[in-house]
């Protein structure tokens, strides 16, 4: 019987050992100067709060065996000891004291962002990421990938077992040049997000109407993966963030096609669609874009967020201008996109709104009436 | 034993029956059974609440339900766990068990006792009820955080009100036991003769009293963001949505000793009797019970690491969350020492107790772990947080609760329980209590953010574990309700003192304990109380 209760006891007690040692469970080291060091402090810790288990409960568990009335123990009389409280009040503080000591050091180096090279602005959007990179003017939007919305929908059918990187993919990641100082400001615009990369270190709130700054030295190149980690509404579990660390020539070449890329977009404008163009883009748009709420069948949740199929904005011809409005500006709970897609993007989204799911209008919305759209209500 | 029941003036008991007698119940030994059963029946609505999103977790993709229903279950979970199951069941054993430890006739206020517990299935009928509403229930987590709870539909308001209402049962329970206990007191009593159980709830009721009008403050702050124009929290209209965290924590936080202390008194009444040995300590117990309330109110930033306060204030919370770690390591070392050289049996209160003691110490050390600022950046919203509050709520307030069902209900029912069933409760409930959460821990740190309906399958073992865990829980609780039940309709005639070891007034009146007790005060003798 004692064996056996040992044993048990034993195996609880290595189970975190056992899990960090073999199936690489525990928190990871990181591959910043400040991830490793927080590593190293949650070992120690563990270690501490380990120990201390396997003496309190070693001796619990021995009296438990020992002081049994079915072993004839009789029970002392004792109730108090003053030596024992000052002692079991004194090592504590002073083990308490030692843990404090080094992690005030780590976390006073956490707060320094002085000294940065690079500053990019993550903004938490329900439910995607934008990122400006404040020195070279570029914004990139970072959502979920099309293969992991897809398998998430409620009853799919499809399985994501055969997705290594299920949630955890992005269409646009952040591409960031390794061994380079980063100072990453977050904030949101509607509700708080919060972003975190493990192998960074740290998360940080992005809160409205805050700007929180934080800083990283990405010392190996890679791909990073991490998610929203403040409850957001419906999407929170689909708004991944994935850092892709490059040289820094790699990182200077992405930014220069990121930069003829907003010169190619502005150019689109001009460009006029066929239906087939349009229903074709703007199915990619929608999918990426609209689906969460709105559904792929356009029927929306009711109560929640409303339906597109049949719905008067989409359908009645009047109400096309308004139509391109609350893409552009957003209402109420429908976030504004005017930011985030080109004026072909949303003439595309547009024009497939209003003709799939039996809308059929018929109306063919091209860029240049979403550049007069957007020139309207600044009038 | 019988002699004093003699005593008592009554030849019968003057029981109303039927509906009046529950309605307008102002017996505290009623009161006690309708705040135990409601607790009990909460216990089990966010128990199936709790179902649901185990189910929807057993493997990665989305089988079950729509995100936003996920989500509403997360939160309508933790509020009727919290405040429908825990809070109930702890007010319900005050409610029944601190007149008869410090020999009063019933509760200072016992009208006010009657409407404290009325307002709670009225408060539940207004939340349960958004489940079903346009729009769905709240679904910002039970924190309410601003600007997102704004965003809910026409559930907000039934929200907020039901928060009122549970508000307003909280306090007017904890003005009834602070005045039963400072007026009402045997007259030989001293407050330092008082059980462990008393003092805990004493201590409980002015946590409550200091921080529950705190939290009915922000709530109406944001009932008035969205209907009337203001912007408490609204970064656009000028507020600030930190704010609401910062209100929100300073209640949140005694709220988890709320929860908590009630537990600490009802081991530290079971350990002694089981141990036939007096508590180790009795003062430093209420001593540190004590710090462990001021400190708390010093505290709540810790919830908030990640919001980006200045470090000077990092470094305060961290170095007061540390600090709570010394009375609460003063107390498990306390029971350690009740227990070292007693004469020990492990009836199920017992079992519970020192399980109790176990697995609360557990959720005791990731506690500290998630004190440590820089460390907490990788923990803070991850599973690791859900491992550990689920550790110190479940293994350790709700196992207290069970030990004192346990523990009373001979007193109670006046019929001992089925031993062997209790037991098997015990280790079904432990184990699969372990299994349900211990993996939780790994998913944290391996990287698994809470509240999300769906994940990666990197994490898809120990969820699936979890799961399984989660359901043979579940189950192994309707045992419970069968002992309860069976207990309640017969068994062995329980003794007045229903157990060898037992001390204290309680015990000094038979089992079942008659509908007025002590309505002459009773005298206390040497060797009668736990303490003194």
């Amino acid at each position: 019987m004692k064996s056996a209760y040992q044993k048990i006891l034993v195996l609880l007690l290595l189970m975190p050992v056992t899990a960090l040692a073999e199936w690489g469970l525990n928190m990871t080291p990181g591959v910043t100067p400040i991830s490793k060091e927080i590593y190293d402090l949650h070992m120690i810790v563990l270690w501490v709060v380990t120990v201390i288990g396997i003496l309190v409960f070693g001796v619990m568990f021995w009296s438990i065996f020992h002081h049994r009335k079915s072993k004839g123990a009789k029970a002392a009389k004792f109730s108090h000891s003053t030596t024992v409280e000052i002692l079991w009040t004194i090592i504590p503080t002073a083990i308490i004291i030692s843990l404090a000591v080094p992690a005030t050091g780590l976390l006073i180096r956490m707060d320094d962002t002085s000294e940065a090279k690079i500053t990019i602005k993550a903004t938490g959007i329900q439910w995607k990421w934008k990122y400006d990179y404040l020195d070279e003017g570029i914004t990139i939007y970072s959502s979920l990938d099309a293969n992991s919305q897809e398998v998430a929908q409620l009853n799919s059918g499809l399985s994501p077992m055969d997705h290594e990187n299920y949630l955890l993919d992005v269409d646009e990641p952040l591409v960031v040049p390794v061994n380079t100082k980063l100072r990453l400001l977050t904030t949101a615009e509607d509700v708080i997000h919060a972003w975190w990369i493990p192998e960074l270190g740290w998360k940080r709130d992005a809160i409205p109407g805050f700007i929180n700054d934080n800083w990283a030295v990405i010392e190996e190149p890679g791909t990073y993966r991490g998610n929203c980690t403040e409850i957001c509404g419906k999407g929170h579990g689909y708004m991944p963030i994935v850092v892709k660390a490059v040289s820094m020539e790699e990182y200077e070449a992405w930014v220069d096609d990121k930069k003829a890329l907003k010169l190619a977009a502005l150019e689109s404008q001009n460009k006029t669609l066929t239906m087939d163009e349009s229903m074709a883009e703007g199915e990619k748009v929608y999918k990426k874009q609209c689906l969460m709420c709105h559904q792929a069948n356009g029927q929306g949740v009711p109560g929640a967020f409303p339906g597109l199929a049949g719905s008067v904005i989409a359908t009645k011809s009047e109400n096309t201008l308004e139509h391109l409005y609350r893409i552009i500006y957003g209402k109420n709970l429908m976030p504004k996109f005017g930011d985030q897609l080109s004026d072909l993007e949303i003439a595309a989204v547009t024009t497939y709104e209003r003709n799939a799911w039996g809308n059929d209008t018929g109306d063919l919305i091209q860029p240049k009436e979403v550049a007069e759209a957007r020139k309207n209500q600044t009038k | 034993m019988g002699t004093i029941a003699k005593d008592t003036h009554h030849d019968h008991e003057h029981k109303p029956t039927g509906l009046k007698r529950w309605f307008f119940s102002t017996n505290h030994k009623d009161i006690g059974t309708l705040y135990l059963i409601f607790a009990l029946t909460m216990f089990f609505v966010g128990g199936a609440m709790a179902m649901v999103i185990r189910a929807e977790l057993f493997q990665p993709g989305l089988q079950f339900v729509d995100p936003q229903f996920y989500n509403s279950m997360v939160t309508i979970h933790a509020l009727v766990m919290i405040f429908g199951a825990v809070m109930p069941a702890g007010v319900g054993l005050a409610n029944w068990m601190i007149p008869l430890m410090i020999g009063a006739p019933d509760m200072a206020l016992p009208r006010m006792n009657n409407m404290s517990f009325w307002i709670l299935p009225f408060a539940f009928a207004l939340l349960l009820s958004t489940i079903f509403m346009q729009g769905g229930g709240p679904a910002g987590g039970w924190t309410m955080y601003p600007p997102l709870v704004l965003q809910t539909g026409d559930a907000f308001p039934f929200l907020i009100f039901a928060v009122h209402l549970l508000g307003i049962s909280s306090i007017m329970g904890a003005i009834n036991i602070i005045a039963t206990v400072f007026n009402m007191r045997a007259p030989e009593m001293s407050l330092m003769q008082m059980p462990l159980f008393v003092w805990t709830w004493v201590i409980t009721s002015f946590l409550l009293i200091a921080s529950i009008p705190v939290l009915a403050g922000a709530v109406t702050m944001l009932l008035t963001d969205k209907y009337f124009a203001t912007s408490f929290f609204s970064a656009a209209g000028g507020g600030d949505p930190v704010l609401f965290q910062h209100i929100f924590w300073f209640f949140g936080h005694p709220e988890v000793y709320i929860l908590a202390l009630p537990a600490f008194g009802i081991v530290s009444s079971i350990i002694p009797t089981f141990s036939r040995k007096p508590l180790f300590g009795y003062a430093s117990m209420v001593y540190a019970t004590a710090s462990i309330a001021i400190l708390s109110f010093f505290v709540w930033a810790h919830h908030m690491f990640t919001v980006g306060l200045p470090i000077k204030g990092e470094l305060f919370f961290m170095y007061a969350t540390m600090l709570i770690a010394v009375p609460t390591g003063v107390k498990v070392f306390n029971w350690m020492a009740t227990m070292w050289k007693g004469s020990m049996t492990f009836e199920t209160p017992m079992l519970f107790a020192v399980g109790f003691v176990i697995l609360f110490t557990i959720g005791g050390f990731s506690g500290l772990m998630l004190g440590i600022t820089p460390v907490d950046f990788q923990y803070h919203d991850t599973y690791f947080v859900v491992a550990h509050f689920h550790y110190v709520l479940l293994t350790g307030a709700v196992f207290a609760l069970m030990a004192a069902v346990y523990y009373w209900l001979p007193k109670w029912t006046g019929h001992m329980y089925d031993e062997r069933l209790g037991k098997i409760h015990f280790w079904l409930s432990t184990i699969t209590a372990n299994i349900l959460f211990f993996p939780q821990h790994f998913l944290g740190l391996a990287g698994m953010p809470r509240r999300i309906p769906d994940y990666n399958i990197q994490f898809a073992d120990f969820n699936m574990m979890s799961s399984i865990g989660g359901f043979a829980y579940g189950v192994t609780q309707l045992l419970f309700v069968y002992i309860v039940i069976k207990c309640a309709l017969g068994g062995k005639k329980a003794k007045a003192v229903s157990w060898e070891g037992a001390k204290g007034l309680e015990w000094t009146v038979p089992s079942p304990a008659p509908f007025h007790t002590f309505e002459t005060p009773p005298k206390i003798k040497k060797g009668m109380l736990e303490n003194g």
